[in-house]
């Protein structure tokens, strides 16, 4: 999903940029706030971001006989609201770009809206419809951190395909393309990450308990929700 | 083993097995270029050209040390929390345990 340094136009580049910085900032202000009203979700808040840090950097192959990474957006997500994702995001694009040469400052703005703003919130959204639907905590768990994944590969190739419309069949000629690159490649690689959040998850109700109640994860004195 | 150990070691063979198995079926036929790579070939096949070059650009063996450190840094942060976590339910005085 990185848009690699210098290939979106530079209006393309500035507008997406303005679209996320917002999300950012507020982000930033949401981890401060976490961390100073509530110092104890801060092994949390690092479990979320470090989650996010090592799924993102490793590279899986795919049924499409492509690789990809998954993202890892989804569980800071379910846990501390999207927002707290936008600056954790963020950091792991900024990483990469400086460091790796994987994606770029140019592109940040598209990938950081891509993989630290639509992800989560996609995700997020997924997890409280499928909870609000009756199910339990892990099932909603595994659609929230798969959608994560699979909605940010399909905002990067919605980005492409408004900075690059097909030269006959346009927006939607070019959406086609890239889907056909990202998304599909992305489909296993989502189902993994679901499996994996799931696992997460079913480690922290056992040893996170107090903190996955008091963030409305968990219901007090429930049974396994 | 308890059911809850069961659970989740299947659930980490099911992720190992959703990668592993393609990979075998495929037998060395695909090279598994990465879809960021591909989408960039593309474009600059159809003529764009970059209009600004990554300020760092470490050559392939260092890059994907530095994408390994990347995992490691997030791993031991993954597994220091968890097993804080998890030492502190055990020296936990009389908590209720689950169930």
């Amino acid at each position: 999903m990185h848009i690699a340094e210098g290939f979106l136009p530079a209006s393309h580049a500035v507008g997406w940029t303005v679209a996320a910085a917002p999300f950012v900032v507020h982000g930033a202000r949401a981890v401060v706030t976490e961390v100073r009203e509530h110092p104890e979700s801060t092994l949390l808040l690092g479990a979320a971001g470090a989650f996010t840090f090592v799924l993102s950097a490793i590279k899986l192959p795919s049924v499409t006989g492509s690789s990809s990474h998954p993202t890892g957006t989804g569980v800071g997500a379910i846990l501390f609201r999207p927002p707290v994702m936008a600056l954790l995001g963020t950091v792991v694009l900024l990483f990469q770009a400086l460091l790796l040469a994987h994606g770029g400052l140019t592109t940040l703005g598209a990938n950081a809206f891509a993989f630290a703003v639509v992800g989560p919130w996609a995700g997020y959204g997924a997890y409280r419809l499928t909870r609000a639907a009756g199910a339990g905590l892990l099932p909603a768990v595994f659609a929230g951190v798969a959608l994560a994944d699979l909605a940010t590969y399909v905002t990067t190739s919605v980005q492409l395909a408004l900075a690059f419309p097909d030269a006959s069949t346009g927006f939607a000629g070019a959406l086609a393309k890239f889907l056909g690159v990202f998304a599909l490649t992305q489909i296993p690689l989502a189902i993994g990450e679901g499996l994996l959040g799931v696992l997460l998850f079913r480690v922290l109700t056992t040893n996170a308990r107090p903190e996955l109640e008091r963030l409305g994860v968990l219901k007090p004195a429930g049974n396994a929700a | 083993m308890s059911r809850r150990a069961l659970v989740n070691a299947l659930l980490v063979l099911a992720v190992i097995a959703l990668f592993a198995v393609p990979l075998l079926l495929d037998g060395g036929a695909s090279e598994y270029a990465g879809t960021d790579a591909a989408v960039t070939e593309q474009l600059e096949a159809d003529g764009y050209t970059p209009w600004f070059e990554s300020i760092v650009d470490p050559a392939g063996e260092i890059e994907s040390g530095l994408f390994a450190l990347q995992a490691a840094v997030g791993g031991g942060v993954l597994g220091y929390v968890i097993g804080r976590l998890h030492g502190r339910r055990k020296h936990a005085p009389a908590e209720p345990e689950r169930p």
